[in-house]
């Protein structure tokens, strides 16, 4: 079954790997009290690890290309992804549709207020996915610096709340528009910048936003944050933590379910076929006479509203914000969603945002390997399925010829 | 006009420059080779100072000569650092090659993490302090207030780098292996260059300077920590896009330029928002040179 | 299809591991006292947490061995929030859902602000070893936290009057290093000093974890200051410090609690000479101080870190409170920890209304001979 080969080539691996691992895995060094510590079993253990780990990814990998293959031989049927052929058939979608709905709706009633909470946090970050989704996965924009948008949003509202006492649900609509027109500042200098430049200048926009905030005391109040922020209030009644966290649990559902109608609606509709067809390939599409710097401008700009939503949200969650939540690391978490969940299918983004925010969370008995184990995941699945958990399928119309 | 204080900021941002460069080569040839941003190198650029650590250390303890740790410190933390680029490469990009480049992107991060958290839980999560490996050379003592010898080692390493490098590319015929694989990889392969070996050599090299850069660094600085290669990292990228990604001179220019920048708004305006500044400064001339200072111009064909 | 049935494999593997994890995560022990440890345990900011877990764990080893609190065994909850506001309050909901009753914590000024608004609204008792600063106890928005560590407002006062009434001080330079805690403390030094009358020539704060700081220390150097004032974290302060006496530079450096750690002696080595730091006073003579570090130093094999001593004192305050209160009642705790006094490693302490320890302050410090020495 396994061949001779396989496990030389394993050993081979697991050799390698002993010695690339030995110093910073056997050789504990501490120079501080100037203590050397040598710890032969991990040696053994990475190279046990390493022999394993490696059988099984070449296993894996071998099936991966047969597989491959097989579908070439097959030709040119479409391969549709189970999900899709569930949701596809209709004796099985209304069913699944109501029991979703139905635990959707009794979910803070069924776990406890940590579990929502983190629920909660998972559908901010479905929000900013699904818009992170319009500029990357639509437009094909390659944005690093979507977190200055979720940044405007949260400070928003924490200093329009300050300053003047603007409640929760008149943030909401204007944090939106602050994210877009920050998004369009943010379009107008990049317009000519391809690929990975428009990268770096967007994740130095991102950078930009979040050393003003530290840095402009006067406005930010600084590192310290703003603190006490309130949380959304229903019919100015005070609710008690636990209704609290129910409540925005449920104002995120309305607001996840809003974002997935709208977005939908943009893909279908003109503007959505122009970032379609921006992304496909620039000099087509303008030959085709769409306005490109327009359709940018417009990725950029509303995919920035939901960004700005969703801080006007996690303000009122947390309570309280300070510049270090906005890095770039948090732009590149929501990069993984939308990469990890499937460039440009809603879906895909849904279970990207559930896996990638949940799954630290309940890692958490793994406390110190939980992000060895999330790099880890990230590498895997991007090697094992580069189009995501979830690709999008888009409508292809074929033409198939009568006869042979 | 303070003639002593702008010699100073100008070597500091020299010495700043020159240590983006050095990691920026890295970003740069990869970029070059694959199109893609290697998020982990600059946890290569970590890998490096801790191995250079280690071997120090240990070899401190058996009481060798100081000369004899130098050498072999920095020798195999370079080897090291090269052998961990070289099975990144392997393991997280190869199987991605023909991929969207996302893909490749998000696997880059994910090895940045998980490097960055295998040596924080294998050592530890505190600073460390680092040896000065480069000794204060008496001969320079007179200048020394003007530039530390750690700061003369490390212009020259950057220089002699820099030459070598150049020389590997013009003048070698891995280095137009190299040059040809980046113009065209399928075209490459038709001429007979083992495509797979030029990007394993591409990533080598690139993680050797690297290597180069974090022992340096951290002689200079005196302290590491597993934290330490993500914003380096993040600079040297700056620098390199700067400089047009891509082009081996153009990383160190745009790595120097970058360096004088923060330097001289530092040390004349505000070191707040030196960052700031330094991101502005790229966006500004990316507005005018979308490719970059050096970068070809590329026209887009249809 | 192989791509398929990998996909419903890894799917199903993901869901499972939700849905098993799900249900296990809200199980309720038995009757026992919940303490809740919250911090930095990973992340860059993990050497200031991960001593308050060690400390905890050698108090209740202790207390449980001894019998427990009124009765019961005393359960330690160890969450990590890594110094991040977001991530502290999904710890503190958390720890409320798994029915803890105090919580030792949280370590970053931050994370604690984040959490407490969930403490308090769930009337639990919060105490820190670590966070200094001074709206936390003096803003009177959290009744139910408190610290065995002083706070910010404090320590700057001190080191002003140490700088204008012993160093003679007359002009400085404050920097920071852009943080919560870092830019708080200096701001409140920069406010001291300027009521003191010292001329404060430059007020700038630095990257962490920058490639390299000569240009800020030549500003410094060219505004020709007699003292540095540093707010921040000793890795700043000891590459800062070691670029100043390499440019020969004569001038006083003084940090504060963030710096007074023997890291930053080892890190800057022969530069760290003359350095000033205020910090908790010197509590090495204190035998309950001796005995923790030596039961730290035969379950760890190493010596204790960062906030161990504040932290230890924190768990015996926050387990003698319930034990003297007879009960977890919040009204009954926080009334015992005010009127009660409890023998700890800082000393005999107790808390005063607005939850600051009483009975602890801060000393400056010098380094002398590669150590520490209290300055009186």
């Amino acid at each position: 079954m396994f061949s001779f080969n396989e496990i030389k080539k394993s050993l081979a691996a697991s050799v390698w790997l002993m010695f690339l691992t030995f110093p910073i895995l056997v050789i504990r060094v501490n120079t501080v009290e100037n203590v050397v510590e040598w710890r032969w079993k991990n040696m053994v253990y990475a190279g046990a690890a390493a022999f394993i780990i490696s059988f099984l990814a070449n296993f894996l990998v071998k099936r991966k290309e047969a597989g491959n293959k097989n579908e070439k031989d097959k030709g040119n049927k479409e391969t549709l992804f189970i999900s899709q052929r569930l949701l596809n058939d209709k004796r099985f979608f209304f069913p699944a549709l109501v029991v979703v709905t139905i635990f959707i709706l009794s979910f803070p009633f069924l776990f406890s207020m940590y579990q929502t909470s983190i629920m909660s946090t998972a559908l901010i970050y479905v929000m900013l996915g699904l818009g992170l989704n319009i500029v990357i996965g639509l437009a094909g924009l390659l944005d690093l610096g979507y977190v200055a948008f979720y940044a405007v949003g949260a400070y928003s509202y924490a200093l329009l709340n300050h300053h003047f006492g603007i409640t929760f649900w008149v943030a909401l609509p204007i944090g939106g528009v602050l994210g877009a027109i920050f998004g369009i500042i943010l379009g107008y200098p990049v317009l000519r910048l391809r690929g990975d430049y428009l990268a770096i200048v967007t994740l130095g926009f991102g950078e930009i936003i979040r050393l003003v905030l530290e840095n402009w005391n006067a406005f930010s109040f600084g590192p310290s944050g703003i603190s006490n922020i309130p949380r959304p209030d229903l019919f100015g009644i005070d609710l008690s933590l636990q209704a609290n966290i129910n409540f925005i649990y449920y104002i995120l559902i309305g607001l996840v379910i809003f974002t997935i109608f709208v977005v939908n609606r943009l893909q279908n509709s003109r503007i959505g076929r122009a970032w379609i067809a921006l992304r496909e390939d620039e000099i087509a599409c303008q030959a085709m006479g769409i306005d490109k710097a327009k359709t940018k401008l417009m990725a950029f700009a509303l995919g920035a509203t939901w960004a700005g939503m969703g801080g006007v949200v996690f303000a009122a969650k947390t309570t309280f914000i300070n510049p270090a939540s906005f890095t770039i690391w948090e732009s590149v978490m929501i990069l993984c969603i939308v990469v990890l969940g499937g460039m440009g299918s809603v879906i895909g983004v849904i279970v990207g945002a559930m896996v990638l925010i949940l799954l630290p969370e309940y890692l958490r008995a793994f406390s110190e390997y939980r992000m060895l184990i999330f790099g880890t995941m990230l590498v895997t699945m991007m090697v094992f399925r580069p189009g995501g958990i979830i690709p999008d399928i888009r409508k292809k119309y074929t033409f198939e010829e009568k006869d042979k | 006009m303070d003639w002593e204080y702008l010699l100073d900021l100008f070597l500091g941002g020299l010495t700043r420059g020159s240590i983006y460069a050095l990691i920026a080569l890295g970003y740069t040839m990869v970029y070059g080779i694959i199109e893609l941003i290697n998020f982990a190198h600059g946890e290569i650029y970590m890998i490096g100072a801790f191995t250079a650590l280690i071997v120090a250390s240990v070899l401190g303890l058996m009481g060798m000569n100081h000369i004899v740790i130098i050498i072999l410190a920095s020798v195999i933390a370079i080897i090291y650092s090269a052998a961990y680029g070289f099975t990144v490469e392997k393991i997280a990009y190869k199987p991605l090659r023909q991929a969207p480049r996302l893909s490749a992107l998000i696997s880059a991060i994910g090895m940045s993490l998980f490097l960055q958290n295998y040596v924080l839980l294998a050592q530890t999560s505190n600073f460390l302090p680092f040896p000065s490996l480069i000794p204060d050379f008496d001969f320079w003592e007179p200048y020394a207030h003007i530039l530390t010898s750690q700061e003369l080692v490390i212009l020259i390493t950057t220089a002699v780098v820099m030459i070598l490098l150049t020389f590997l590319i013009k003048f070698t015929r891995t280095g137009k292996a190299m040059r040809a694989t980046a113009q065209d990889k399928v075209m490459a392969a038709l001429v007979g260059i083992d495509v797979n070996r030029i990007i394993s050599t591409t990533f080598v090299v690139g993680s050797a300077t690297a290597a180069i850069g974090g022992v340096l660094i951290a002689s200079h600085i005196g302290q590491i920590n597993f934290y330490m290669g993500f914003i380096a990292g993040i600079k040297a990228f700056v620098a390199a896009v700067m400089g047009g990604i891509g082009s081996i001179p153009g990383a160190v220019l745009g790595s120097l330029v970058l360096g004088w920048t923060e330097s001289f708004f530092t040390g004349y305006i505000s070191s707040d928002y030196e960052d700031v500044f330094a991101f502005l400064f790229l966006v500004v001339i990316l507005i005018f040179r979308p490719s970059g200072i050096l970068g070809r111009s590329e026209t887009q064909k249809v | 299809m192989m791509k398929n049935s990998f996909g419903r494999v890894l799917i199903s593997i993901v869901l499972s591991v939700f849905m098993c994890l799900l249900i296990s995560g809200s199980t309720f022990a038995a009757d026992t006292i919940k303490l809740g440890v919250a911090g930095a345990h990973s992340g860059d900011l993990a050497s200031y947490g991960i001593p308050s877990i060690k400390a905890a764990e050698l108090v209740v080893k202790d207390i449980n061995a001894k019998g427990g609190v009124l009765g019961k065994k005393v359960e330690l909850l160890t969450e990590d929030d890594a110094c991040k506001p977001e991530v502290a309050t999904n710890t503190a909901t958390k720890l409320v859902s798994q029915g803890v009753d105090v919580v030792l914590g949280h370590i970053c000024s931050g994370a604690t602000k984040a959490a407490l608004g969930i403490y308090k609204d769930s009337k639990i008792i919060c105490m820190s070893p670590s966070a200094t600063n001074t709206d936390l106890t003096l803003s009177g928005d959290y009744p139910n936290f408190y610290r065995t560590i002083a706070y910010d407002d404090a320590q700057a006062q001190l080191q002003v009057k140490f700088a204008t009434e012993t160093l003679k001080v007359k002009s400085a330079a404050i920097l920071h290093d852009k943080g919560d805690y870092g830019k708080g403390a200096a701001e409140l030094a920069k406010k001291y000093a300027e009521q003191a009358g010292v001329d404060v020539k430059l007020f700038e704060g630095v990257t962490p974890g920058a490639v390299d700081y000569s240009a800020i220390v030549q500003k410094v150097k060219r505004a020709e200051v007699d003292a540095v004032i540093w707010g921040g974290y000793h890795p700043e302060a000891s590459k800062i410090i070691t670029l100043m006496k390499k440019e020969r530079m004569e001038t006083k450096f003084i940090g504060a609690d963030g710096v007074k750690d023997d890291t930053f002696i080892k890190v800057a080595g022969k530069y760290a000479e003359g350095v000033y730091a205020t910090g908790p006073m010197d509590v090495s003579q204190n035998p309950l101080a001796i005995a923790a570090k030596k039961a730290h130093q035969e379950a760890y094999g190493s010596d204790p870190g960062a906030f161990f001593d504040s932290a230890y004192a924190a768990a015996l305050a926050l387990l003698n409170a319930i034990e003297k209160a007879g009960s977890t009642d919040y009204d009954a705790v926080s009334k015992a920890l005010k009127t009660e006094y409890v023998d700890t490693p800082l000393g005999k302490i107790s808390f005063d209304e607005n939850g600051d320890a009483i009975g602890i302050g801060f000393s400056v410090y010098q380094v002398e001979n590669g150590a520490f020495k209290e300055l009186k």
